[in-house]
């Protein structure tokens, strides 16, 4: 699966989509690969303060319960409910349909810290190697 | 997996392995004065023979012929061969927690037909693999609750079980749980107007237990009703699994902790016991341990897994629902299989016969000039009297008949020191409780 060019990465598999000072959330296409079958979300409520790479919410495969990092600071706007009953769109559409939450940015100078498609691709690959070796 | 100690030679292997000379030098960290020169006292070691010997006779130092009025947590219930022999199968008796778990079809049927009976007993949607008792059934419900509600005061009926209030106390202590305790009325329930009171929008729990620790049944659906719109969970105990075979099962509770001792677990000086947690569907993911659940193959058959042990401590560590990482499989096979093999009639019955026998030793007991019913809310299989003096000190006259009587209460409530809980089972025998009443009637008429 492509990593959209106009999103941006975190080491932790989170990918960030900004428009103005709003930005959208998700798990990258990697990451729900790593995981498995995704069977819930724990998704934070509307107005909840989340901080740069602190845990704000967790996905649960039938492997494992992982916590999900916040890749940027600021205070949640909407959690995605359709994740409530349809959170294997985390595994079909990761990039897309299964974003999980919106988000008003507190400090968009943090998004410099970020990687660009390229860049996270490069690290997966390199996580790849390192996985095989 | 085989246990045998190491060889001298192993042991050298390894000290050299590590740069050891000696075990003396491998220890040379722990200071002198801790250490210890002399071998263990430990008897033996014992042949096959003299084993059996040195255990009939402590077999033979227990008492015998004693009657129990004895409840207040752990009852007397008849018991069937049947489980034993069940439950005595290698396959499950020395069967270890199974971290590859679908490898154990017939322990995850188990524990799903175990889940099922637990459902319809308490009336909710779903029920988990068992914990270690009630009481930490308890404290585990009012975690939940906290988890849930993102609260941290908790409401507790002082008619909760005094051990179960322990263990959350003890709990609570460093958790930074908040406990307010709520008093009784005269009738032996719960305090609607204290409880009322107290409901403040903090409030992540409210304990009650039915029956509660007095034998009262509270009105679980008023309770409820009064919970309701607080946002907190109401949390309901029960230390006695047959009374539902007659009493109405709290469905309206958020979450019932309850002692599955009474399923066909012997009291066995204190367990090991089977502790369940049954809640709402909606509350599944802060339910602690694990669930098995049923589905289908690949090619269609009936088959089990388990699920929600990826919340346990073995895979989340210090983020774990729960810090206890296990259940009772084995007591909760047991009470699988007492459970079946009464069936519903059957639970029913027993149900009537504890309660028509409690009846009639309330009937016997308050005949004795003296001796009154303490608290007039319905009850079970256990209820208060009052006694014209310490209740302590009429059981000692009581043991002298070989009986062992009603639980004396002054040491968990001091304003109850005249009184003690009666429990009466169907194992009880009218003869047992004539016993009692002639006996009661002596002790109290004896001059001090």
């Amino acid at each position: 699966m492509a990593y959209p060019a106009d999103y941006q990465y975190t080491k932790q598999h989170e990918w960030v989509s900004v428009k103005g000072d709003t930005a959208i959330f998700g798990i990258t296409d990697y990451a729900q690969h790593e995981l498995g079958d995704v069977v819930f979300a724990e998704l934070p409520k509307p107005g909840a303060k989340i901080t740069a790479g602190k845990s704000f919410g967790t996905v649960e495969s039938v492997k494992a319960v992982s916590e999900i990092y916040a890749p940027v600071s600021g205070e949640v706007l909407e959690a995605n409910a359709e994740l409530q009953a349809t959170p294997e769109k985390i595994n079909s559409d990761p990039h897309g349909s299964a974003w999980l939450i919106k988000v008003r940015l507190s400090d968009p100078a943090e998004l410099k810290t970020l990687m660009d498609a390229k860049a996270y691709e490069a690290f997966i690959a390199e996580a790849g190697k390192e996985a095989s070796a | 997996m085989r246990y045998l100690p190491k060889s001298p030679m192993e042991r050298q292997e390894m000290l050299a392995a590590i740069g050891a000379s000696s075990i003396d030098e491998l220890f040379s960290a722990v200071p002198e004065r801790y250490r210890l020169r002399e071998a263990l006292k430990l008897p033996g070691p014992y042949s096959e023979a003299e084993i059996i010997q040195y255990f009939s006779e402590r077999a033979a130092e227990n008492s015998v012929g004693y009657t129990s009025f004895l409840g207040a947590g752990v009852y007397n219930h008849l018991r069937s061969v049947v489980t034993d022999a069940i439950i005595q199968r290698g396959e499950f008796l020395t069967s270890y927690t199974p971290y590859q778990a679908e490898i154990s079809q017939g322990t995850l049927q188990a524990i799903f037909e175990f889940q099922t009976l637990m459902c319809q007993l308490t009336g909710q949607e779903v029920a988990n693999a068992s914990m270690w008792d009630g009481s930490t059934a308890t404290t585990e419900a009012v975690l939940m609750a906290e988890r849930v509600t993102s609260r941290r005061h908790v409401l507790i009926a002082r008619s909760v079980h005094p051990e179960y209030r322990d263990v959350l106390k003890t709990y609570a202590r460093n958790s930074g749980l908040e406990l307010q305790e709520i008093p009784y009325r005269p009738d032996g329930t719960l305090d609607q107007a204290a409880l009322k009171s107290a409901i403040r929008d903090d409030v992540a729990a409210v304990v009650v237990q039915s029956p509660n620790f007095f034998g009262s049944i509270e009105p679980v659906s008023e309770l409820a009703a009064a919970v309701k719109g607080s946002g907190a969970l109401l949390v309901v105990s029960i230390t006695e699994g047959v009374s539902l075979g007659l009493v109405k099962p709290p469905a309206e509770a958020d979450i019932v902790a309850m002692e599955g001792q009474s399923f066909g677990l012997p009291p066995s000086y204190g367990g090991p016991f089977v502790g369940v947690i049954a809640t709402r569907d909606k509350f599944v993911r802060q339910m602690p341990g694990r669930l098995a659940g049923q589905t289908s193959d690949t090619e269609g058959r009936r088959g089990f897994v388990l699920t929600l042990a990826t919340r346990e401590q073995h895979i989340r560590r210090e983020k774990a629902t729960s810090n206890i990482c296990t259940n009772q499989a084995l007591c909760a096979l047991a009470a699988t299989v007492h459970l079946t093999l009464l069936g519903k009639d059957g639970l029913r019955e027993m149900a009537h016969q504890n309660l028509s026998k409690a009846r009639f030793a309330l009937d016997e007991l308050t005949k004795i000039p003296g001796v009154r019913r303490t608290f007039d809310a319905p009850f079970f299989n256990e209820f208060t009297i009052e006694l014209p003096r310490s209740a302590r000190m009429i059981n000692a006259d009581l043991l002298r008949d070989k009986i062992i009587g009603p639980l004396p209460l002054g040491s968990s409530y001091p304003e109850l020191t005249k009184h003690a809980l009666v429990c009466v089972t169907e194992t009880t025998t009218r003869a047992d409780m004539e016993r009692l009443s002639s006996a009661l009637r002596k002790a109290i008429a004896q001059p001090l």
